[in-house]
């Protein structure tokens, strides 16, 4: 039955958002994780680790996110795994996020001037102690203001598990269309929630960048 | 349990006439994307840029809404939304329209940075040796910083054209599409998108060389 759209539809758009959140949580997470690995292995002075770095991102970062999610979701299944959409969005984001996060972070790492490791390794501290206590703690002031920035393009990718039928902000918007017939208003209000998300974000990101490009110590 | 399974790609390669078809409209949509959004994102910039204050702001607006929010959602608006409004689109339109809509918005941002990138003295040098506002916006100011954006312009492309698999979702025949057609016919879930996730590598390698290519043929020849 078609019935008007009104404030409760927007409640439970609302509270649909908690899932957006939860799934870019996990994204970052598991993304988080890849990336630190992806990043390490592409600045990695033994050579085939950078190759699978650089083949890892190269590979995902030329594929459509939505492949990853329905090789995922409807792919497993030839193996006779029932692949429920959390797991397969899990999957998928993780996947995706480790690329683009390994990029950045590799720019980060890079970015610190090689007399940095010299100065650790003349030291006499390891490779992993030069990361721990010379080259990660300056990386990360760098990383900061585009993990921020890839944030949002996680929160807006989000929006592809609706097709998995991962009922999360953009999904809800399909559910309530089809129960109230009215897409124009279901679908703006959707973006603006979006919009509320993502815009604090943004200025967040650009905020710090600026303060970085004018040496704020 | 012992798991077996046969992979079977002779049925996908079997319906390459949908593979090709999907084909050709994503590239069709990539290319017309690709122009209209650099067509906006020039506009959009020197508005910005140099253009009056309402203007600028009205074009801050614009990037704004659109980079923080989905290009699903966008597309959905567009494609279910604006009919009650009175606007209709076929879905190829819509997709046009959305993902040009989406681009143009990126595309904004990073023409404004280089075009921002451009010293306020180099400007000036070119007045000092009598350039017409013409001849300085043409060498001075454009070329210069085309240069600049050309590799984030071309990551951004690409990315949309990896991105034009959302159209399917507003049934498009698209490439992606075309996946979930023959999926259908012949329950090969995993060698169909296996397929069409190489097409679209491929498809993103491409381009990547012709953006190459062409920052060679462009740029490299020239004297700084």
């Amino acid at each position: 039955m078609i019935r008007e759209f009104n404030v409760n539809d927007v409640l439970y758009l609302v509270a649909a958002m908690r899932w957006t959140l939860a799934l870019t949580a996990i994204a970052f997470a598991g993304g988080g994780l890849v990336g630190l690995l992806i990043a390490l292995f592409r600045v990695s002075s033994f050579p085939p680790l950078r190759w699978i770095g650089t083949i890892y991102v190269l590979a995902v970062q030329g594929t459509p996110l939505l492949a990853w999610l329905f090789v995922f979701f409807f792919g497993l299944s030839i193996v006779g795994v029932e692949v429920s959409p959390w797991i397969a969005a899990a999957a998928s984001y993780s996947i995706y996020a480790g690329a683009f996060l390994g990029e950045i972070w590799r720019g980060a790492l890079q970015a610190i001037p090689r007399q940095q490791w010299e100065a650790g390794s003349s030291l006499g501290l390891s490779f992993g102690q030069q990361l721990r206590y010379i080259i990660v703690p300056q990386a990360t002031r760098l990383a900061i203001p585009p993990t921020v920035g890839f944030l949002v393009q996680l929160i807006k990718n989000t929006s592809l598990a609706a097709v998995i039928g991962f009922v999360e902000l953009t999904r809800e918007g399909q559910l309530t269309t089809a129960t109230t017939f009215r897409p124009f208003t279901v679908y703006l209000t959707v973006a603006a929630l979006y919009f509320l998300l993502c815009f604090p974000l943004t200025q967040a990101s650009r905020r710090l960048e600026r303060r970085m490009l004018h040496g704020a110590h | 349990m012992r798991v077996s399974y046969t992979f079977q790609f002779r049925d996908v390669f079997a319906a390459s006439d949908f593979l090709l078809d999907g084909l050709i409209l994503t590239l069709e949509l990539s290319l017309v994307t690709m122009i209209a959004g650099l067509v906006i994102g020039m506009a959009g910039a020197a508005a910005r840029v140099y253009g009056p204050r309402w203007l600028a702001r009205a074009v801050a607006v614009y990037v704004e809404a659109i980079r923080n929010t989905p290009l699903i959602v966008q597309l959905f608006l567009i494609f279910f939304g604006l009919p009650s409004a009175g606007v209709k689109f076929d879905a190829d339109t819509a997709a046009m329209v959305a993902l040009s809509i989406n681009l143009g918005a990126y595309t904004v941002e990073i023409v404004r940075a280089g075009l921002e990138a451009i010293p306020r003295s180099q400007i000036e040098a070119g007045q000092s040796l009598g350039l017409s506002p013409f001849q300085i916006f043409r060498y001075v100011i454009i070329f210069p910083a085309l240069r600049l954006m050309f590799p984030s312009l071309a990551s951004q492309f690409i990315l949309m054209m990896l991105a034009t698999s959302v159209v399917s979702q507003i049934s498009a025949q698209d490439l992606f599409q075309a996946a979930s057609i023959i999926q259908s016919r012949t329950f090969r879930d995993f060698e169909v998108y296996a397929v069409v996730a190489g097409v679209y590598l491929a498809l993103a390698l491409l381009f990547r060389l012709l953006f190459a290519g062409l920052y060679h043929v462009i740029f490299a020849r020239r004297a700084r």
